[in-house]
């Protein structure tokens, strides 16, 4: 492969696979992300393979392998070309006759449509699904456009112009001012000004000129998976990112610290990167300017800890992810002692398209402090499940009820969780709050990485803050008093509400462990730990006293306080319930209501599952 | 012993002995062993000439790595958010009565481990169980027996 020396090469490049290319030419766009794959997208797509062969259409069609389109509710997902016919939950057995019917002659496969749950209307198109039509997909809809193991892919949308543009146009200090003027905050969870950070990461001495760029890729908040698909399916827009970062902070050595637990990721970022230097836009260099940047990737070890910076670094140099105190900053002293600037994935994927648009088209989108859209993962108690990209400020209420399509089973909305496990709940009442990283701070939550799981009548607000406390004593790296001992007591004390031995005093000691714990953590971890426990306090207080005092769990959920029971004018006496349950604990005669013996009951819940006539009901 | 040796220093000479490496270095072990053999992990220390007490921190300190041996079929339980508040508890629950054994152990005859793990990033499916890297979405305590009892015989399909 021949490097590109000059701008005008790149652009040539572009002009000659626009060229080859033919918009007209019919083309199966597939995702393959994570949600897809374990529905068998991979599956489909060898069978649309063997299809297109079979049909000797290899010429004509091409399959296009791409990452995450978001909708994961609905998956498998694909898009037929040029007609942009979306069809959701395909199977393999489906392919010939996409093949056949849509790709060759222009039909419908009806039963592969969406169909909107409220119009009872179907939908041929991707951009009329209401899940897509609210969002706003600057930075997370080249996914479905590109194969992510295909560099050209990413050239025929602009890819690498960005880089062209700073290299050739700007000096560091205008890139810097330019990200400055967007607005850009961190999307990792601190939502810190971007371009504060690499102004300080470049000012701070060097002895030796060294500063590291560094990519936050260690997605540890459970619930969020943005990261993931970002890097899995547009590897390049971050490195391009990195690149832009780089050239702005003057950095020669980049580092993308990447969780092991996402292979797929590592393995098309390092398609990415190899790529990138064959055309010779990492490396010495880049594209003639005389600017050097590599960058190499690091596997992170599967602690929630090395998500923060200073935690982070140390496990860049093969050190226990433990963070230090932040009296001298990474920007200063991070990474071998070196200025070091981090950002998350989603931040650098921003980066090229501030370059290319411009900062005052990027600072249009948004609210006053918060800028641009952001990725959320819509999960939990949601009829559509997935990733949305929607611009700052869009109400709670927008995307719950008119992207996500409401609760399911007609249940009663009740919160929704947003920042992971340092975040907080926010209730009902409070639907109509515009979505920023200042409103949700406000509400006593946080914007994190962008996780919100929505929560019904049935979700038990004291468990929820029981499970992110056991989360985050499982994952304190057990370096300072208060994070290591403080969330061991707050967990003590929720264990005992949740199994009915809660005391009238709890409360007020949960609330002052809190508030000790935010104000004498050594890092982040500890500083935001207590989130969960604080908002469900302040917003669901009566579900904690019912749990005290009343010895019950209003939505059901905490096993100790409910009883499985069966219902006589449901139970038609079929004996399913008592040929599961392990225990041997429910017994009757045929075609009469039976019984459980509440002694032997370990309430699993099996009977409930298998139980066809929802007989089975919990008190 | 000696193929532990050598396999390290093959390991160890492909990060071209750096100490920065360390993590890497365990991880490449942990997936050719599917552990950290004590052996393989003396090895590491005095090839990187890195104190032993060193290498054993990182390896007791992250998640991923595993100072036992672990079972030849690996299933795992998500207790991601989305999972948890879809009823993922009691999903974990029933797997451990069913394989007889609690989270993070190995069944006597090393068949199997149950892990947990905290989100794997397809919540749309959750409950999800992933049974030796197939993942099975919608779980419910109910399901559990079944799907263990289908891995087996996909197991004895194949003639394993």
């Amino acid at each position: 492969m021949k490097k590109l020396r000059t701008p005008v090469e790149l652009r040539q490049l572009r002009a000659t696979i626009l060229s080859q290319r033919d918009p007209e030419k019919a083309c199966i766009s597939i995702c393959c992300g994570t949600g897809c794959r374990a529905y068998g997208a991979e599956d489909v797509a060898k069978a649309l393979k063997n299809q297109i062969r079979r049909q000797g259409l290899s010429k004509q069609v091409q399959l296009k392998v791409t990452g995450c389109h978001g909708f994961c509710e609905h998956g498998p997902l694909l898009v037929v070309y040029p007609g942009r016919i979306f069809y959701q939950r395909v199977t393999p057995n489906d392919a010939a006759e996409i093949i056949s019917e849509t790709v060759l002659n222009g039909n419908i496969v009806d039963r592969l449509l969406y169909v909107d749950p409220t119009s009872g209307e179907k939908t041929h198109f991707e951009g009329d699904v209401p899940f897509y039509k609210r969002q706003r997909r600057l930075i997370f809809g080249s996914n479905g456009l590109i194969d992510p193991t295909d560099i050209k892919d990413y050239f025929a949308i602009d890819g690498y112009s960005a880089v062209s543009k700073v290299l050739f146009e700007m000096q560091p200090e205008e890139a810097i001012a330019e990200i400055r003027k967007s607005g850009l905050r961190g999307r990792g969870g601190g939502g810190f000004p971007a371009a504060t950070k690499w102004e300080s990461c470049r000012k701070a001495p060097s002895f030796d000129g060294t500063r590291y760029v560094i990519c936050n890729a260690d997605e540890g908040d459970p619930g969020a998976y943005m990261d993931r698909s970002l890097l899995e399916g547009n590897p390049h827009s971050v490195i391009e990112g990195m690149i832009i970062g780089a050239y702005a902070i003057g950095s020669h050595n980049g580092y993308v610290y990447v969780r092991h637990e996402y292979p797929l990721a590592v393995t098309n970022l390092s398609i990415a990167l190899e790529q990138a230097r064959e055309y010779g836009l990492l490396g010495q260099d880049i594209l003639g300017s005389g600017f050097d940047f590599d960058i190499k990737i690091s596997r992170g070890g599967g602690a929630f800890i090395c998500g923060e910076s200073t935690a982070l670094m140390a496990s860049l140099e093969g050190k226990i992810g433990e963070p230090r105190p932040k009296h001298i900053h990474t920007v200063v002293s991070g990474l071998n002692g070196r200025p070091s600037n981090l950002n998350n994935v989603e931040t650098w994927a921003n980066v090229p398209l501030i370059i290319n648009r411009g900062a005052d088209w990027y600072s249009e989108i948004g609210t006053e402090g918060s800028k641009g859209t952001k990725i959320f993962s819509l999960v939990g108690k949601i009829n559509n499940t997935g990733l949305i990209e929607v611009p700052m400020g869009i109400t709670l209420r927008e995307i719950i009820y008119d992207i996500g399509g409401g609760i399911p089973n007609d249940r009663r909305f009740k919160a929704v969780q947003t920042g992971g496990p340092s975040g907080g709940c926010i209730p009902e009442s409070l639907i109509d709050l515009p979505v920023d990283f200042d409103k949700l701070t406000e509400a006593g939550s946080m914007m994190g990485s962008g996780g919100m799981i929505v929560m019904d009548e049935d979700t038990c607000m004291v468990d929820i803050a029981r499970y992110f406390v056991k989360f985050l004593t499982e994952e304190s790296c057990g370096k300072c008093v208060p994070c290591r001992e403080g969330l061991d007591r707050m967990l003590d004390i929720l264990t005992d509400i949740t199994e009915g031995r809660g005391k009238e005093e709890d409360i007020e000691l949960l609330e002052e462990l809190g508030w000790i714990i935010k104000e004498t953590s050594l890092c982040a971890l500890g500083g935001t730990a207590p989130n969960p426990v604080l908002s469900t306090i302040r917003y669901f207080r009566d579900e904690y006293e019912a749990h005290i005092r009343g010895k019950r769990c209003p939505a059901g959920v905490c096993k100790a306080l409910i009883t499985f029971i069966i219902n006589e004018e449901k139970c038609t006496g079929c004996g399913v319930c008592a040929r599961e349950c392990p225990q041997g604990a429910i017994s009757g005669k045929k075609k009469e209501p039976y019984n459980i013996n509440q002694e032997k009951c370990i309430k699993c819940g099996v009977c409930r599952d298998n139980c066809k006539f929802e007989a089975i009901t919990v008190s | 012993m000696e193929t532990v040796l050598r396999k390290v220093a093959a390991i160890v000479s492909e990060y071209g002995g750096d100490r920065d490496s360390l993590i890497s270095i365990l991880q490449d072990i942990q997936s050719a062993y599917h552990y950290l053999p004590e052996d393989a992990l003396r090895a590491v220390a005095s090839q990187l000439d890195l104190p032993l007490i060193q290498v054993c921190g990182v390896a007791t300190f992250f998640k991923a790595f595993s100072l036992e041996p672990r079972g030849e079929h690996i299933v795992s339980v998500c207790l991601g958010t989305a999972c948890h508040v879809r009823g993922a508890p009691a999903v974990l629950d029933e797997v451990e009565r069913q394989l007889g054994i609690k989270a993070s152990e190995t069944t006597e005859d090393m068949q199997y481990s149950l892990e947990t793990v905290n989100c794997l990033g397809a919540c749309a499916l959750g409950p999800i169980v992933v049974v030796d890297g197939k993942y099975r979405g919608q779980m419910s305590p109910g399901k559990v027996k079944k799907a263990l009892r289908k891995q087996r015989k996909d197991l004895e399909g194949h003639g394993v």
